[in-house]
């Protein structure tokens, strides 16, 4: 077996462990959460990013010109993003909620072909670089923003309905995990704005134009608008709690839409082939 | 030497009687060492709280234990020994063993689970081991009784879940902030009960306090309990959009705050979380604010409700505690029978009767043929032998002597005797 194969499947093995325990973590009766599920994401880390360091030095370029390159960058990011997050706050059962968003991604990853395809001369630029590790961490971070949304919403079931038993126990306090939704909405969006500006550029250097109205670029900017709104009725008229993640989850789903949909659906010049 | 445990607690009697036979620490000091002068009891812890007064030691012979506790405590106390018999319990063996285990783990506590009552023991313990007045057999009692309190207590949910209100409203405030010094927090209603509840929030963390009152002097004088701040109960309501928590303990027959108000201030403060806890009875606070996002309400209901549910919840953790503490005391009863002689005196047998056949058979190979008869013989000759240079070990292991367990460890020493022991398991 192909050493970079062997390092993709050891990473999935990780991760689908990883998130079969966090899952598992939600049903059990325990209070304390187990880290044992950050120590696995960590294990599948350390596998992945060598296995994508690996890819880069064969193809010379960042590993996403396909569908499989793509959606593991993809995972590789909200690992990154996961693994600080875990380091630095330590919320409870964060894990329970990311490693499935990563898992679907690695899956998606392991069914599509795996070749290194050479790009074609036209789109190797820095700005290639520049755009893809821009676009990529910011999707990532709105995907730690969906998660945590996701338990701020159950947690603040259990408040509203007077109900102190079972995930209450183990889910943070409703401020933390709406500061963190919020500063992870603060940090994917400018991200992405970059993102839209650095691909414009890349655009004209490798066809002369600025903006093709592409599906992608579509639906990135549909994206880029929802977490625009996101932040000015935050800032206007105090949009957050409930309505703030709830928005958060909306916006993570166009992200999964603009990833997957746009390029098995209505194909263009983004499609990962 | 056996485990005897006597005493009296909220089963057994009314907190008049158990004050009369309560013991501060100099008393306690004196008691031990009238006990250890008496030579009725040879160990002893006492546990003296405002739940329970119970004696735990080591003594030879159990009834003269038992009466001459008694006597002690009547004496001591001066009370008549009629009296304290009523409200005293017995325990010896197992189950006074297994009574140790329930006291720490807080099975036989009234709020079931409270964890005051292992730092209590651990005192006891600690006051005693200062005063010389235990050995090993209550050292060890004592040991394990810290083990099996730590396991009921983190294996089994027994102490968790708030199980009274301020304790719940507490716990509430931590799952909806993140930092309570950070709150500003504000009291409206100076009474009992809203000054328990604020104490509760402030032992918490809470700094920024605000107090107000229809009587503006008893705000003042609670203000300054809490290092605080007052505000005239006219004009609290224009500081509501600065407040993250609110305590509404009043006895108003309407409510001091209805949803519009709340949902003006909420726009006010751009919809940052507002915690309101209405522990006045009736309601002041309109229970329509449950509508609006960002405001966690709850009335006293509702935190009755939460500590019913974990009282519950606790109940049901508790069979798992008494089947981790029946466990334990079988492991300790195992411990205490391989001190009792009965072992030793096996081992010695076996021992010796190993060696009898061992050494018969390579006889009677040397020896050839012989008639049955004379096979006997030789049997019977090495039987006897065997049984009078045991003997005098074997009773000597059987009488009740002072060094019992010297002896026993002499004797196993002496015959290189290998006897199965409990293993220890600390």
């Amino acid at each position: 077996m192909e050493i970079n194969v062997l390092l993709f499947e050891l990473a999935l093995t990780f991760y689908f462990i990883a998130a079969i325990m966090g899952v598992i973590e939600l049903f059990r009766r325990r209070k304390t959460v187990s880290k044992t599920t950050g120590y696995l994401a960590l294990a599948g880390f350390l596998f992945h990013s060598v296995n994508i360091i690996a890819r880069y030095i064969k193809g010379g370029h960042i590993p996403v010109t396909n569908l499989h390159e793509a959606a593991s960058f993809m995972s590789w990011c909200i690992v990154l993003l996961f693994l600080l997050h875990e380091y630095r706050y330590k919320l409870g059962l964060l894990s329970s909620f990311i490693m499935p968003i990563v898992l679907i991604f690695m899956l998606s990853s392991s069914i599509f072909p795996r070749e290194i395809k050479e790009i074609s001369p036209l789109l190797r630029s820095y700005w290639f670089g520049i755009h893809v590790i821009l676009a990529f961490m910011g999707n990532a971070a709105f995907a730690m923003a969906c998660g945590i949304g996701i338990m701020y919403l159950i947690q603040e079931r259990y408040v509203k309905s007077k109900r102190l038993s079972g995930l209450f126990l183990k889910l943070p306090s409703l401020q933390s995990l709406e500061e963190i939704n919020y500063h992870l909405i603060t940090m994917g969006f400018p991200l992405l704005t970059l993102a839209i500006i650095s691909g414009v550029i890349w655009a004209n250097t490798a066809w002369g134009t600025y903006w093709r109205w592409d599906p992608k670029e579509v639906w990135s900017l549909i994206t880029w608008l929802i977490y625009a709104i996101v932040l000015h009725l935050r800032l206007s008229i105090g949009w957050r709690g409930k309505k703030a993640a709830i928005l958060s989850i909306l916006g993570f789903a166009l992200v999964m839409f603009t990833f997957f949909g746009v390029t098995l659906l209505l194909k263009g010049i983004h499609v990962f082939n | 030497m056996q485990i005897l445990v006597i005493g009296l607690n909220h089963k057994t009697a009314s907190i008049e009687v158990r004050e009369k036979f309560a013991f501060d620490n100099e008393k306690l000091g004196e008691a031990l060492k009238i006990l250890k002068a008496s030579g009725l009891t040879s160990e002893n812890v006492i546990l003296s709280t405002c739940n329970r007064v119970e004696m735990y030691a080591g003594v030879k012979d159990l009834d003269s234990g038992i009466e001459g506790i008694k006597d002690f405590l009547a004496g001591f106390h001066n009370v008549p020994k009629k009296a304290l018999e009523e409200a005293l319990f017995i325990l010896h063996g197992s189950e006074a063993i297994r009574h140790v285990f329930r006291v720490a783990s807080g099975l036989d506590s009234m709020v079931l689970g409270e964890p005051q009552i292992l730092g209590q023991i651990k005192d006891a313990f600690d006051f005693s081991l200062k005063n010389k007045a235990t050995g090993a057999l209550l050292n060890k009692l004592m040991k394990k009784t810290f083990s099996v309190a730590k396991r009921t207590r983190t294996e089994t949910g027994i102490g968790k879940g708030a199980v009274n209100i301020s304790y719940a409203a507490v716990e509430l405030a931590k799952k909806i902030f993140d930092d309570l010094s950070t709150k500003t927090f504000l009291l409206i209603g100076a009474g009992e009960m809203g000054e328990l509840a604020a104490k509760h929030l402030i032992n918490n963390g809470v700094k920024d306090v605000i107090v107000t009152n229809r009587t503006y002097e008893r705000a003042e004088k609670l203000a300054a309990e809490f290092n605080g701040r007052t505000v005239r109960f006219e004009e609290y309501m224009q500081e509501l959009k600065h407040i993250d928590i609110i305590i509404s303990a009043v006895d108003v027959r309407k409510h001091i705050l209805t949803k519009e108000d709340i949902h003006g201030v909420m726009k006010a403060r751009k919809q940052k979380p507002v915690y309101i806890i209405d522990i006045s009875d009736p309601r002041s606070i309109d229970p329509e604010i449950d509508k609006l996002d960002n405001v966690y309400r709850f009335d006293i209901d509702n935190l009755r409700g939460i500590v019913d549910v974990n009282e519950e919840e606790r109940k049901k953790e508790a069979q798992k505690a008494e089947n981790i503490v029946t466990s334990e005391v079988e492991s300790f009863l195992r411990w205490q029978e391989s001190l009792s002689a009965v072992p030793t005196i096996v081992a010695l047998r076996d021992k010796a009767e190993a060696i009898r056949k061992d050494e018969l058979e390579k006889t009677l190979k040397k020896l050839g043929p012989m008639e049955e008869e004379q096979i006997k013989s030789i049997e019977y000759l090495t039987i006897s032998i065997v049984n009078k240079l045991i003997h005098p070990p074997t009773s000597a292991l059987k009488s009740e002597d002072e060094d019992k367990e010297l002896l026993i460890d002499t004797v196993r020493k002496l015959y290189a005797l290998e006897v199965k022991k409990e293993n220890e398991e600390e």
